[in-house]
C-alpha cells in the first residue's frame, strides 16, 4: 500500500487537480489552487454539515447544557447545580453500581465465552461455515425480537428456561422478576444476541497465528492449556485488549436491553443503568441539564478507561 | 478439507487427530458442538417461529409443547393487521435505505475528497471526524435530541421527520475511516491518467474509484442498513408518532394488551427481513466485520 502512494514527481506534475494542491506551482497556481480547494470542499460539504449539526455541535452543547437550566423557556447558567442534583439523586450510586455490575457480568460471560467458542471452532475441521453462521444469526435479530423473545423464555410461570431446569431437577429462578437475578438475566440474553461479532473477530485473529509456534510448543511438550496460555493468548493479545475496551465502552452504555426486557429500572431498581437514568432525567423529569450532567460523568469514566488502555498499550510495546 | 499443512495448523496437530484416540475425541467434540450450538442459537428462533402458531392457551401452558398441537396460522395474520406490521416494516425499510443513500453519497464524496483531492485543512477535518469515534454515543443523545428539536441556524424541527434518522447517520467517523483507507490504496497514477484524459474529479470518482471500491461499498452498505434496523433509543426519541415508528419501537409500544401468541408471531415477522439479508450476504457481512474491526 505504501509503495503505491509514494508521489511520483513526473506523474504528479501532470496530474493536475486529481493529485492535489502540492502538484501545483508557478504562475496561475494560486487561482487554480483556490478552485481545487473549492471543489474538494464541495465534495466534503454534505458530510461536514452532518458532522457539524449532529456530532461536533452536540459535543460542545453537552458541556454547555451541563451547566444550564431551562425553565419556562428561559435558559440560565446554574454552575454546578445540575451536577450536584444528579450526584445527590438517591439512585445515582444504584445506577452506577448496576452499570458496573452489568459490565462486570458482561466481561465474565460476554468476553470469555466468545473467545473460547472461537478457539473451539478454530479446532474443528468440519461444518465450520454452518457453525459460524449459527453463532452470528442472533446478531442480525432486531433488538425487539431478541429481547421480547427472551422475556417470554424467562417467564417464571410458563417460560422455557424454568421448564428446562425442572427437567434436570435443578432449582428454578424468578429471572427478570427478582431483583437478585434481573440484571444477570439481561446480560445472558444480551450476550446471546451479540456474541457472534466478537466470536468472528477472534476467529479471524486465531487464523493469523503462525502454525510453527504450536509446533514448537509441541516439541517442548506443552499441553493444551499451556499452549493456549503461552501461544494463543499472547498472539491475540492486541485483538483481545481492543475488544476488552470496546466491550467495556459498549456495555457501560447499556439501555436497549434493560428497557425492553426489564422495563428500564427492573424490580427494586435492580437494572437501572446510568443511560437509563439519563433517559429518565431527559424524558420523564424534563430536566435536560441534569441528563447532560449525568452524561458528563459517563463520558469522564469512559474516557478514563480509554486513557488507561492507551497507556497500557504503550507500555507493552 | 483434511489436508492441513503447518501454515494453518492450530492448537491440536493433525497427527494427534489421526490417532484412534484423537479421532474418537474429535468426533465426540464435533457432535456435541453441533448439537449444543444448534440448540442454543437456532433453538430460540425455532421456538419463536413455532410459538407464533400456538393458541393463547398453548403458548402459556406448562409444560410447553415442542410442536404446536393445533397450529393457528391466523396468528400471523392477526399480528400483521393488529400491530400494523406492514406500516412498521415499511417505515423501517424507508429509514434504512434512506440512511444508506445519504451515507453512500456524502461519506463516499467526503472520503474521496480527503483521500485524493487533499484540500487545505483536510487533515484537521479528518481528525475532527475520527475524533467523534471517541465520544460514546449515549453521552450525545441529549444534545443531539435538542439539536433535532430546533436545528441551529435553520430553526427547523425534525421530530417525526425521516431526516432526523437519515442525517445523523452520515456523521459516521467509522465509515469515513474505512472508505478513506480503501481509497488511499488506489494508486495515484490512475487518478493522474484520468486527469490527463481530461476527467474532472466527479468523473474520476464515478468511473474509476467507485468501480474499484465495490467490496468496501458493500461492507458500508450492509452495516448502514443493519445499524438503522437495529437502532432503538434514537428512533424512539425522534419518531414519537406511532404511524412513523420503525419496527423495534412500534412492536414494543404496541406489545401491551396483545395476546402473547400474536406478539410472538409479530416478533417472528420482524426478524425475517434482517435474517434474510444475512443469509443472502453472509460472506460480505462476515468479511466486512473482520475487515472493519481489525484496525491497523
Amino acid at each position: 500500500m505504501a509503495a503505491t502512494t509514494v508521489p511520483d514527481k513526473t506523474t504528479r506534475r501532470h496530474a493536475g487537480r486529481a493529485a492535489g494542491p502540492k502538484a501545483q506551482g508557478g504562475r496561475g497556481g494560486l487561482s487554480r489552487k483556490l478552485s481545487q480547494n473549492l471543489q474538494a470542499y464541495g465534495f466534503l460539504i454534505g458530510a461536514i454539515l452532518c458532522f457539524g449539526f449532529f456530532s461536533w455541535y452536540p459535543m460542545v452543547r453537552e458541556f454547555i447544557m451541563s451547566f444550564q437550566q431551562t425553565k419556562r423557556g428561559v435558559t440560565s447558567w446554574v454552575g454546578f447545580h445540575n451536577i450536584k442534583t444528579v450526584y445527590h439523586d438517591p439512585y445515582f450510586w444504584t445506577a452506577w453500581k448496576n452499570t458496573g455490575l452489568f459490565t462486570l457480568y458482561a466481561l465474565v460471560i460476554g468476553f470469555a465465552v466468545p473467545f473460547f467458542v472461537a478457539i473451539l471452532l478454530n479446532e474443528l475441521r468440519h461444518a465450520r461455515a454452518y457453525l459460524r453462521v449459527l453463532v452470528y444469526l442472533p446478531v442480525m435479530l432486531p433488538p425487539v425480537a431478541g429481547a421480547l423473545l427472551f422475556k417470554y423464555f424467562y417467564n417464571p410461570e410458563y417460560g422455557l428456561f424454568n421448564r428446562i431446569l425442572k427437567i434436570f431437577h435443578l432449582p428454578t429462578s424468578q429471572w427478570l422478576d427478582s431483583s437478585h437475578t434481573a440484571l444477570i438475566s439481561v446480560v445472558i440474553a444480551a450476550t446471546w444476541m451479540s456474541m457472534g461479532s466478537a466470536t468472528l473477530i477472534y476467529l479471524a485473529a486465531l487464523q493469523n497465528i503462525p502454525g510453527e509456534l504450536y509446533e514448537a510448543a509441541d516439541l517442548d511438550g506443552a499441553g493444551l492449556w499451556s499452549k493456549i496460555w503461552h501461544v494463543t493468548i499472547p498472539q491475540t493479545k492486541l485483538v483481545l485488549s481492543l475488544m476488552l475496551l470496546l466491550q467495556i465502552v459498549a456495555t457501560m452504555q447499556e439501555f436497549t436491553n434493560v428497557f425492553l426486557m426489564a422495563g428500564g429500572n427492573g424490580p427494586e431498581n435492580s437494572t437501572m443503568t446510568v443511560v437509563y437514568m439519563v433517559y429518565q432525567y431527559g424524558y420523564r423529569y424534563n430536566n435536560f441539564g441534569g441528563a447532560a450532567a449525568l452524561g458528563l460523568f459517563l463520558l469522564l469514566v469512559l474516557a478514563g478507561f480509554s486513557g488507561l488502555y492507551a497507556r497500557l498499550n504503550r507500555n507493552s510495546d | 478439507m483434511a489436508e492441513f499443512s503447518s501454515a494453518n495448523r492450530t492448537l491440536i496437530s493433525s497427527a494427534t487427530l489421526a490417532r484412534p484416540r484423537g479421532k474418537a475425541i474429535y468426533w465426540t467434540v464435533l457432535s456435541v458442538v453441533l448439537v449444543v450450538f444448534t440448540l442454543v442459537f437456532l433453538g430460540p428462533l425455532y421456538w419463536m417461529a413455532t410459538s407464533g402458531f400456538k393458541s393463547v392457551h398453548e403458548v402459556l401452558q406448562n409444560p410447553p409443547t415442542l410442536i404446536p398441537k393445533d397450529p393457528h396460522p391466523s396468528n400471523y395474520k392477526t399480528a400483521w393487521t393488529q400491530l400494523k406490521l406492514a406500516k412498521l416494516l415499511w417505515n423501517t425499510f424507508y429509514y434504512a435505505f434512506g440512511a444508506l443513500a445519504f451515507q453512500l453519497v456524502f461519506d463516499v464524496a467526503a472520503a474521496y475528497a480527503l483521500s485524493k483531492l487533499r484540500p487545505v485543512l483536510g487533515n484537521i477535518v479528518l481528525g475532527g471526524m475520527l475524533a467523534t469515534l471517541m465520544i460514546p454515543s449515549a453521552v450525545l443523545i441529549i444534545p443531539q435530541y435538542m439539536t433535532v428539536l430546533d436545528l441551529p441556524l435553520l430553526h427547523v424541527n425534525l421530530i417525526n421527520h425521516p431526516w432526523a434518522i437519515w442525517l445523523p447517520t452520515v456523521a459516521n467517523g467509522f465509515n469515513i475511516f474505512l472508505l478513506k483507507r480503501f481509497f488511499d490504496s488506489i494508486p495515484d497514477d490512475l487518478m493522474a491518467a484520468a486527469a490527463i484524459d481530461g476527467a474532472g474529479p466527479t468523473r474520476t470518482l464515478l468511473s474509476i474509484v467507485l468501480p474499484m471500491s465495490r467490496p468496501i461499498l458493500g461492507v458500508v452498505s450492509i452495516f448502514a442498513v443493519v445499524n438503522v434496523w437495529k437502532d432503538f433509543l434514537w428512533p424512539m426519541l425522534v419518531e414519537p408518532d406511532p404511524s412513523k415508528q420503525p419496527i423495534n419501537i412500534g412492536i414494543n409500544s404496541l406489545s401491551q394488551g396483545v395476546p402473547q401468541n400474536v406478539l410472538i408471531a409479530a416478533l417472528a415477522i420482524s426478524a425475517l427481513p434482517t435474517l434474510l439479508i444475512f443469509l443472502l450476504f453472509q460472506r460480505n457481512i462476515m468479511s466486512g466485520l473482520t475487515a472493519g474491526s481489525l484496525k491497523g
